[in-house]
């Protein structure tokens, strides 16, 4: 199994999750977060005082999938968030020891 | 028991002084049409202060201090109402005194009936003098409000309350009594003050400069960010504050007639002209038009106007709201970081800078050159003669005034709340609730 995380721009959520699920990835956790990468910040100015907000917002998304499926589901998300400008976003794979549904007690894949 | 009327147009001031023999002799008439339209306006004003002045404020400071701001501006303004009742109406508004402040006679609002009546404008017209005395309340409420723009997100609530209690008594009252009471300082002299320009927005515009110098500046200022945690709630506020304005101007006239009408039409169109111009003025230096901007305009535009809104024709009211709009923008982004005091929502900024320009350029656009209502005769030279004399007093006035009810307060309670309690938050810390709890 492996744990998908993906950093995208907010507006480009549905979109992603239509495409995941289209694929085949059965459940996935959103939460709305601030990072930099190569985008840097944004510049505000409340009556001329300048902030620069060192951080932008983002969507995370969280899915696990089963091994066969996570290059499908990558790549679904590559092609999805992509809109060809900085600040796209970034996706890291990561192997998963376990997984447990818990009403079940279901195990690993069973489990996604 | 005949109130004689508030506000000094020089020659309207001059007939009616001529007058109180005439007026005397046939017993004033209360037209109830007036009588709606002041009711109105005065509940008007209330809306100004509450939702509109709290709204507006509280959207500008940070999420942690909403309530404290909120709550600040609803406590001064029901202090000021039983303070009013008590001695400030009549210190204002009573028979007798001097120049500077009138008789204590009406203290507690004794010796007014039902049947008292206030005179206006016109001769042989009155309102009912408890509608006088209920508009009259709105406007000391908001004065001291506003004030507390500048010393918002760290100044004490106990401190605020005797703040607020001192200054009315020792700035606001007489100021008003100046302005308005027909034996007043800047009454006599024939000054130009339509709805109140001096002894509300300069008066608090200046007052909140002193009171957050002797205050100090926030912890963080100006090295930390803090923006305004919700300009929906500014614009919410700012909506409101324009909507009450028309009580605020119009109803200044205390009668429901044409020059009611014109304070109206100038209160929308130089509103509208200062909006636009401070956006423009932002497209200019910094490339945004901003909502902000569009807010901080819009009451630029009302502060300037209030001294001219029966004062000037249409198109002076729009050149002089676009004036007030431009000083206001730079003396907001460019003299406050200059200077370095922490004008926290810019009350100085706004009303004490716009509030000038709109005194002074009233004297220029009553001209009837200009489309303005001044009658034959009337000298453009000596007019700005006496509206600089009145607000060079009331500048001096509400300094040494405010200095004064500052340090008592701090004496009494303390100025500032702790370090903690002001980096927590006020809410928490004052009053301990949050805003938001989601």
């Amino acid at each position: 199994m492996k744990l998908i995380i993906a950093i995208i721009k907010p507006f480009k959520l549905e979109e992603v999750r239509d495409a995941l699920a289209a694929v085949g990835v059965r459940g996935m956790t959103v939460s709305e977060v601030r990072g930099f990468g190569r985008q840097k910040g944004q510049t505000e100015i409340y009556r001329g005082a300048e902030y620069t907000t060192a951080f932008v917002p983002k969507v995370r998304i969280e899915a696990v999938v089963s091994d066969g499926l996570a290059p499908t589901a990558v790549e679904a998300i590559r092609e999805t968030a992509n809109s060809g400008a900085i600040g796209d976003g970034k996706i890291f794979v990561i192997d998963v020891d376990q997984a447990v549904r818990i009403r079940t007690g279901e195990l690993n894949d069973d489990a996604i | 028991m005949l109130l004689t009327p508030r506000r000094f147009r020089t020659f309207a001031a001059a007939a009616l002084l001529t007058l109180p023999g005439a007026a005397l002799a046939a017993a004033p008439t209360v037209n109830k049409g007036d009588t709606a339209w002041m009711m109105t306006s005065t509940i008007l004003v209330l809306l100004m202060i509450l939702p509109g002045l709290a709204l507006f404020y509280g959207g500008l400071a940070r999420s942690k201090n909403m309530l404290s701001v909120m709550t600040q501006i609803g406590a001064v303004t029901a202090l000021t109402m039983l303070i009013w009742v008590g001695w400030g109406y009549t210190e204002a508004f009573g028979d007798g005194g001097n120049a500077y402040i009138a008789g204590f006679g009406k203290a507690f609002l004794q010796g007014i009936t039902p049947a008292s009546t206030a005179a206006t404008f016109t001769a042989g017209v009155a309102i009912p003098e408890y509608v006088f005395v209920c508009f009259q309340m709105t406007f000391a409420a908001i004065t001291v409000a506003l004030v507390l723009g500048s010393v918002v997100e760290r100044m004490k609530f106990s401190a605020v309350l005797v703040f607020a209690a001192i200054w009315l008594t020792i700035v606001y009252f007489p100021i008003a009594h100046m302005v308005w009471a027909a034996n007043g300082l800047f009454f006599t002299q024939g000054a130009l003050d339509f709805a109140g320009g001096t002894v509300v927005h300069i008066n608090s515009g200046v007052s909140a400069l002193v009171a957050c110098v002797i205050l100090g500046k926030r912890i963080g200022y100006p090295r930390e960010p803090m923006p305004p945690h919700s300009l929906t709630m500014t614009g919410i506020g700012t909506g409101l504050l324009w909507v009450g304005w028309f009580g605020f101007n119009a109803g200044s006239a205390l009668e429901a007639n044409g020059s009611a009408a014109l304070a109206m039409i100038n209160s929308f169109v130089a509103t509208a002209s200062a909006g636009l111009v401070w956006m423009l003025a932002e497209k200019l230096t910094r490339r945004k038009a901003s909502a902000l901007g569009f807010c901080s305009g819009i009451i630029a535009g009302l502060v300037a106007v209030t001294p001219a809104a029966g004062n000037s024709g249409p198109l002076g009211a729009i050149v002089l709201g676009a004036v007030a709009s431009l000083v206001c923008y730079f003396a907001v982004t460019m003299l406050k970081p200059k200077l370095g005091y922490d004008d926290a929502l810019d009350t100085f900024g706004i009303h004490g800078v716009g509030g000038t320009v709109g005194a002074l350029g009233t004297g220029i656009v009553y001209s009837a050159a200009l489309g303005g209502p001044s009658p034959d005769g009337w000298s453009m030279g000596h007019q700005l003669y006496v509206q600089l004399l009145t607000v060079g007093t009331t500048i001096a006035w509400s300094a040494f005034g405010t200095a004064i009810a500052i340090y008592v307060a701090k004496l009494l309670t303390g100025l500032r709340v702790s370090p903690d309690v002001e980096r927590e938050g006020l809410d928490l810390g004052e009053h301990g609730e949050r805003a938001y709890n989601h």
